[in-house]
Order: C-alpha cells, then sequence, then structure tokens
C-alpha cells in the first residue's frame, strides 16, 4: 500500500506546470457572465443542464398521461407523443447527464480535486459553455418551427427520422436536432480536451494518478472515452444531414414511400445503427463512471472509511471504459446484422458485467465495519447501488442475446435503461449536488426538504420503474402511442401503467422541491464551514469557501497521501486531508 | 435506522412482485421454449444476487450505522477476498452465457426442412408472399413496384410468377412445421412481433433479413410492429393464423398468386390500407 498512502519522506515531483496565477477577470460581465474560471462555468453548465432538463421531465409528465390514461388528453396526438419521447430521451441522454457530469462536475472538481488553479485552456473552457447553450438553444428553438422537433426517437433511425411519416422528418425538427447535437459536440470536445490535459498536466506536487480521488479517475476516463466516441456520432449527424438536404444516400436505399419511389439507392441504414451505437454505447459508460466515482467518494467520506480496493477500483474504471467500445452492437441483435456477431457481442457484453460487479462489491464492502453517517449523501448512494444492481441486472437478460430477442423493443428494455443509466446516475447527481453545494456556495442545502426529496424520489422512481420491467415482460412494446388490448395480454397492464403515471407526477414533482431548495438555501441554508463533511480530498481544503478564482490563495497544496486517509489508527482524527504532513505512526507499527 | 429497514422492504416487495403479480408473459405457441428456460435461469441468478447485495447493505447500514464512539475499521484492499468475488462472479456470468449461446445458434441456424414465407412491411401495414407450386419465392426489387405490383415482384422472374400473393391481410401458417420468415420493408424500419413466437426480427429497405420459428398451437396470434417506424406505429398491426394443414391448404387455394394479382384485383377492391385510413 506505500506507493498510494504514506509517503511523507519521499521527494515531492516537481511541477509540471509552472504555478501560474490565472489573470483575474475585471468587470461583471468577464467575471460573471463570460466567465474563464472554471468554478464558474461548472455552474453554468449545472444550471443550463438543470433548466433543459425540467423540460425533459414535463415532457415524461405528458407521455406518461398518454400511457396512463390513454384517450383522456385529446392534445396529445401520435405526432405529439412521439415528440415528447424522443426530446426526452435525447435531452436527459445528452444535455443534461453528458453535461451535467462533464461540464458540471467536471469543470467544478477537476482543478479542485487535483490541486490547480484552473483548467490549462481557460478561455476554451469558456467557449466550451457558450457552445453548448448554443446547442440548447437551437434544441429549444425545434420546438417552435412549423412541424415542431423531430418524432424519431432518441436513437434517430434512418429512413424514417427524416422521410414525411414521422413528424419532423420532412421538416426543420430533424435538422435542428443534428445541428444542436453537431454543435453539443463541437463544444464538448472543447470542455473535453480541457479535463483530459488538466488531469494529466496541472496536478499539483504529490497528487499522483494513484492517488487521485476515484470521481477524478470516473470523469477523466469517461473524458477520453467521450473524445473517441462522439466523433462517431458528429460523422452520422453530418451524413443524415447530408442525405436529408443534399439527397446524398448514405443511410438511405431505394425505397418507395406511401406509393411514391423517392429518389435515394445504395444507402445502409443499419451503418448509421453502427455508427450512432458505437457512440451511444460508450455513451452509457460516459454517463456511468463520473457516476461511479463520485459515489465511491461519497460513500467513503459518509461511511468514515477508505473506499475498498482502490486499486482494483481504478483498474475496473479503465476496463470497464475500453470494453465499452466493443459491446456497441448489443443493441443491435434484432436489427438484422449479420446473426453472427451475436455470439461476439454477447460474450464482450457479459464479461463487462464482472469489472461491474467488482465496483458493486468494493461500494458494498465500504459500507462493512464503517461508522455509517446517513447523511443525504449517503441515502443517496444507497438508492445509487440499488438501482445500479437492479439496472445492471437486467442488462444481462438483454445482453445475452438470444434472451434479448423475446424482450427487445419491449418496456422490459425502457425499465432496464430509466433505471441503470436514468435514475442511478441521477441519484448520483443528487447525492453530489447535496455534497458538494455547501463548497460552492458556503451554505448546507435544507435538510428537511431534502428528506422529502429524497424517500419520495428513490421509492417513487422504484416504483416507476421496477413494475415496467413486467410490462414488457407481459409483451407490451416500447413507442406504442396506443396498445389497446390485444389478445396475447391475459391480464390487462392498463391499471399498472395508470400507476406508474401517478408515481411518475408525484416523482417530478419532488423534483421541482429540490429545484426550489437549490434556490432558497442559497440565502437561508445553514453555514457550511470549509469542510463540513470533514472530508481529506483537496477540495475541501481550501483557503476561501467558496474557492476564489485561482483556488488556493499563496500557493498551490502539496500532496502526501491519498484521498482515503479515514478513520487511521493511532490519527487524532477520523480523517486525514490529502495535504497534510503529518503521518500518524499506528499503535501496531507500520502498516 | 429508517432506511436499512426500507432496503430490506425494497427486496421483499420485489420479490413477492416477481411471484405473485398476474403479470408474466403470454403462453408460448413456437418451439422457443429453449429461450423462456434461459430467461428463467437468469431470472433466478440475477434475483439471488440483487436481494443477496442489497440484503447486505441493509445489514451494513444497520449495524455499522454512525453511534457515538463509533471507529470505522482501517482497511485499504483485500487480495484474497477481491479474486473470490471475481472468479465466482465470472462463473455465474458463464453459467447464464453459455446456454444463451447454444440457444443463439439453434436461433440462426434455419433447418433444411423449413418452408419460406416472405413479410413486407411497409406504413403502417403487412403484406406477405408465399411460394407457388415450384416452392420458391421469385427475386424481387424495390424498382419493380407500382399499384398492380405492390411488392416489386420481379416480373421477368419466371419463379416468381406463382407467388402467392396476401396484401394487407392475415398470414395463414400450417402448425408444426418449421417456417423462415424473410422479411422485407419497401420504406423504413419495421419489425416482425409475435409476442407468442418469442422471435423477432427488424424488417431493413434494401435488404432481406430472417428468422425461423416452427408454430406449436393453432389459433390467431396478433402482429405488432416493434420497431418505430413513424407516426401509424402504434397501429400497424396484423394476424398470424395457425392451423392445420388441411386449412392451411384450403386457404392457399383460394390466394391469388402475383400472374392473377395484377389482372384480378380492381383498385377499388383491394384492401385498404392503414396508411389511407389513418
Amino acid at each position: 500500500m506505500g506507493d498510494i498512502r504514506h509517503e511523507a519522506n519521499a521527494e515531492l515531483p516537481p511541477l509540471e506546470v509552472p504555478d501560474v496565477m490565472p489573470p483575474h477577470a475585471h468587470g461583471w460581465w468577464a467575471k460573471y457572465v463570460f466567465s474563464q474560471d472554471a468554478k464558474y462555468i461548472a455552474v453554468q453548465y449545472a444550471c443550463t443542464a438543470l433548466a433543459i432538463g425540467l423540460v425533459a421531465l414535463v415532457l415524461s409528465w405528458l407521455m406518461r398521461l398518454q400511457l396512463g390514461f390513454p384517450g383522456v388528453f385529446d392534445f396529445i396526438t401520435p405526432e405529439a407523443y412521439y415528440q415528447f419521447i424522443t426530446m426526452h430521451g435525447m435531452i436527459m441522454v445528452i444535455y443534461l447527464l453528458t453535461a451535467i457530469f462533464l461540464g458540471g462536475f467536471g469543470n467544478y472538481l477537476i482543478p479542485l480535486m487535483v490541486g490547480a488553479r484552473d483548467m490549462v485552456f481557460p478561455f476554451v473552457n469558456m467557449l466550451s459553455y457558450w457552445i453548448y447553450l448554443l446547442a440548447v438553444l437551437v434544441l429549444v428553438a425545434s420546438f417552435f418551427v412549423p412541424g415542431g422537433p423531430t418524432g424519431a426517437g432518441w436513437t434517430l433511425y434512418p429512413p424514417q427520422a427524416i422521410l414525411s411519416g414521422t413528424p419532423g422528418g420532412q421538416q426543420a425538427g430533424i435538422v435542428l436536432m443534428l445541428v444542436s447535437l453537431i454543435l453539443f459536440i463541437i463544444g464538448f470536445t472543447m470542455g473535453g480536451l480541457n479535463y483530459v490535459v488538466t488531469v494529466l498536466q496541472a496536478r499539483t506536487r504529490g497528487m499522483t494518478m494513484m492517488r487521485l480521488p476515484l470521481t477524478i479517475w470516473g470523469i477523466f476516463t469517461a473524458t477520453v472515452m467521450a473524445l473517441l466516441a462522439f466523433p462517431a456520432l458528429f460523422v452520422a449527424c453530418v451524413m443524415m444531414l447530408f442525405d436529408r438536404l443534399l439527397g446524398t444516400s448514405f443511410f438511405m436505399p431505394m425505397l418507395v414511400e406511401m406509393g411514391e419511389k423517392l429518389s435515394y439507392g445504395g444507402g445502409s441504414p443499419i451503418a448509421f445503427q453502427h455508427l450512432f451505437w458505437f457512440f451511444g454505447h460508450p455513451e452509457v459508460y460516459i454517463v456511468a463512471l463520473p457516476a461511479f466515482g463520485i459515489v465511491s467518494d461519497l460513500i467513503a467520506v459518509h461511511a468514515r472509511k477508505n473506499i475498498f480496493g482502490y486499486r482494483m477500483m481504478v483498474w475496473a474504471i479503465v476496463i470497464i471504459g475500453a470494453l465499452s467500445f466493443v459491446v456497441w452492437a448489443h443493441h443491435m441483435y434484432v436489427s438484422g446484422m449479420h446473426p453472427w456477431f451475436g455470439y461476439f457481442f454477447a460474450t464482450t457484453t457479459l464479461i463487462i458485467a464482472v469489472p461491474t460487479a467488482i465496483k458493486v462489491y468494493n461500494w458494498v464492502l465500504t459500507l462493512w465495519r464503517g461508522d455509517i453517517h446517513l447523511t443525504l449523501p449517503m441515502l443517496f448512494a444507497l438508492a445509487f447501488i440499488v438501482t445500479f444492481v437492479n439496472g445492471g441486472l437486467t442488462g444481462l437478460f438483454l445482453g445475452n442475446v438470444v434472451v434479448d430477442v423475446p424482450l427487445s423493443d419491449t418496456m422490459f428494455v425502457v425499465a432496464h435503461f430509466h433505471m441503470v443509466m436514468g435514475v442511478a446516475p441521477i441519484m448520483v447527481i443528487f447525492g453530489a449536488i447535496y455534497h458538494w453545494y455547501p463548497k460552492i456556495t458556503g451554505r448546507m442545502l435544507n435538510e428537511a426538504m431534502g428528506q422529502v426529496h429524497f424517500w419520495v424520489t428513490f421509492l417513487g422512481a422504484y416504483a416507476i420503474f421496477f413494475p415496467m420491467h413486467y410490462v414488457g415482460l407481459v409483451g407490451v412494446p416500447r413507442r406504442y402511442y396506443e396498445l389497446g388490448e390485444p389478445a396475447f395480454i391475459s391480464t390487462p397492464v392498463g391499471g399498472l401503467n395508470a400507476f406508474i403515471s401517478v408515481a411518475a407526477l408525484i416523482v417530478g414533482a419532488a423534483q421541482i422541491l429540490f429545484l426550489f431548495n437549490l434556490g432558497w438555501s442559497l440565502r437561508h441554508g445553514r453555514d457550511a464551514g470549509s469542510n463540513p463533511w470533514r472530508a481529506t480530498s483537496l477540495e475541501w481544503q481550501t483557503p476561501d469557501t467558496p474557492p476564489r478564482h485561482g483556488n488556493w490563495g499563496e500557493s498551490l497544496p502539496l500532496v502526501y497521501r491519498w484521498a482515503y486517509d479515514y478513520s487511521v489508527p493511532g490519527a487524532a482524527e477520523d480523517f486525514i486531508a490529502q495535504n497534510d504532513p503529518v503521518t500518524p505512526e499506528p499503535p501496531g507499527g507500520r502498516l | 435506522m429508517m432506511i436499512a429497514l426500507v432496503l430490506a422492504l425494497v427486496v421483499i416487495a420485489s420479490v413477492a412482485f416477481h411471484l405473485l403479480s398476474p403479470w408474466w408473459w403470454t403462453p408460448i405457441a413456437s418451439n422457443w421454449d429453449y429461450i423462456d428456460n434461459t430467461l428463467i435461469i437468469t431470472f433466478w441468478i440475477t434475483g439471488v444476487v440483487f436481494a443477496a447485495v442489497v440484503l447486505f447493505m441493509a445489514y451494513c447500514v444497520f449495524r455499522f450505522r454512525h453511534q457515538e464512539g463509533r471507529k470505522a475499521d482501517f482497511n485499504p484492499e483485500n487480495k484474497r477476498l477481491e479474486i473470490w468475488l471475481t472468479v465466482a462472479t465470472a462463473l455465474g456470468v458463464a453459467a447464464m452465457l453459455l446456454p444463451g449461446l447454444f440457444v443463439w445458434k439453434q436461433f440462426v441456424t434455419v433447418p433444411d426442412t423449413a418452408t419460406e414465407v416472405e413479410v413486407v412491411g411497409q406504413q403502417w401495414s403487412w403484406s406477405f408472399r408465399l411460394p407457388g407450386q415450384d416452392g420458391r419465392l421469385g427475386t424481387s426489387d424495390p424498382q419493380w413496384m407500382n399499384l398492380d405490383n405492390p411488392l416489386g415482384v420481379n416480373p421477368h422472374d419466371p419463379t416468381g410468377t406463382d407467388d402467392v400473393i396476401v396484401e394487407g391481410g392475415e398470414l395463414y401458417l400450417p402448425v408444426n412445421r418449421p417456417v423462415k420468415m424473410s422479411l422485407r420493408s419497401i420504406d423504413v424500419l419495421h419489425n416482425f412481433y409475435v409476442p407468442e413466437f418469442r422471435a423477432k426480427m427488424d424488417m431493413v429497405p434494401g435488404m432481406v433479413t430472417f428468422f425461423w420459428f416452427e408454430p406449436t398451437r393453432t389459433g390467431e396470434f396478433e402482429v405488432l410492429c416493434a420497431e418505430l417506424c413513424g407516426t401509424g406505429h402504434g397501429f400497424m398491426r396484423g394476424y398470424v393464423q395457425v392451423v392445420e394443414q388441411e386449412e392451411y391448404d384450403e386457404w392457399l387455394q383460394e390466394q391469388l398468386t402475383f400472374a392473377e394479382y395484377a389482372n384480378a384485383v380492381p383498385v377499388e377492391d383491394q384492401p385498404t390500407r392503414l396508411a389511407e385510413r389513418y
């Protein structure tokens, strides 16, 4: 363990990037709006993501109204329904989850946790946010153009995505969607380069890679993956845009639409699916790995115990990241691709379950003989484990090629991916906001509102998505505006669907309480002090709370230990900060 | 405290829902009970793991919750435990994967005895084509499509003239005879899905996809489109009638061949498509 823990006597290595205070901004606009401070950019990213996330929340309400009470709401036409599901999915996956984990938490935490003054390229970092905002605005604009936004499903499969049988297919909807995605990827690439270079080059002295908190490992690996995966989506979007606007045939074979022969020919719809999922599957882990990292730290801090098996945890993150690039076609078992692909992708997909399971074991084993403080971040971390284990295990159904055949394209899939990459990462986002809000604002979030928010969200989300698996098992296909009562259903699912819809309305309302809490506590929250959780990692050791521009005052912190020295035998307190040079002599000699 | 109890209750409620709720798959009507069996194995393995992990967590939260004077252990790693858990997980995964791959081989290997049936999807209706006397389907291509030739059968291919065309109606299949479903689409992606048959496959314009199965009981089964295909996706339904051989032969006799089709059916009598009704 010597290489990651006690190393007080080792020489501190020289700085790789000289300690230069980034130039302070002058004037209100440069300081608060066009800010180049990663902390402001982080808050801008997070607020924008939460705002557009609220739109996605309302859309989910509307689609649940239709599914729970079909025929009651006249304004929900089939067109509108498909627009709701499409925009809900795309907003949640890209514009909320990806943006808040990498743009939000990445920006805030990377410089502070690695002991840097800021991101390495602050100006590019600022541009990243403004291009992201532009992408969001283009997306929002599609609600207001004739024909409305695209209703092609968030997977945007051609040919239907750009034909007239799909809402927005022959209007502006799909064009704005594709343009918005292209902008998002450009903006993300600027931010992503920053995160990677900052982690690799701007760590303070003593902060070796194997001393990084797992939060940083998760965000760092996810960013590397995103930089490799998003180009596939970029290419797919550009080509589809050409097919739609210029009449090229990258993804369009010869086809007859509503009795009329179109001028396309020779393209391959399956090629789009491969490109989309070459991005789309790593995307699952682009969202999951930061959540894995963050939740590891939440559990360690609030259980007052080192994370169990740190090195295994790091390697599991890296291995999952690498493997996630060779599993994409498990989304395509019934796409009509060559059936032999099934053997390969089923095998790689189930292999990825092993490092993922190791992470779960290590989180739970960290709780073993801990000193578990049931704070809000800890509660959300526990909720994450439950929902993630549940959603991960149903992945073993869908990944195992032949079991996927009856289940694919049913509500089982919807339940699975919402549990594993919707509910579970969002639990981490909430836990993380309750955890770091005190550092960002200097105040604690209101505990009573937080408790209500937690219980309604955790139990409500479970009540939504657990029974939904069985709706799919019955055979109900996904993306159905209205199923009716087909003969294959012996026990009608209508009552269950209504129950799920009511639960969704309640869970949604709890999120509005959460957003209210974010604003209310800004003024009325309890004063947090600089380190309310008594945590070891560097962001809690800043001279000011909230940290000022440049983060560290006169001189950078020096790092002497890993981020998990909790409850070290012989130590005066139950935590030793990473920049604390004093190593206690344990009663039984050195470990 | 509360959370430990709730975690345990989540496990109990989930298991109870699984065992007691009336929502379960529809009775199977094909040879793919292997798929159902693999699914049951997976339910058992994953169910045990879920219960074990969450109950262990509930115990930890209850037993090691913060109390005055409590101090956590310091325990960075445990190589043996980590290796043991890794190996056990790998074995569990293999126990699910191996039967899965074995059944997949059967799923993608069409028996020689299977008769071929073509399904053609379009927004938003189903059509079918069955081989005629010669037992073979003629070639097809979108370039041949017109009102008299809605499936694009190649008029210059002699093997196609006796093909039986069923437009917008129901498909009859004889019970206990393996059938290869050749799937085509003339516009966008569709997916031929009959819940009782357990099998499904996308239909992709520009290529022919397939799956095979053997109907094992007679009856009427609803066909649903399972790949988003535009606004009418949820309304794209059809029926498969699985019948005894004699009834099937009678039905087949009544259908029109490709050669008859173009001449025999006045346009106004052709079945209306959902696309027009919709």
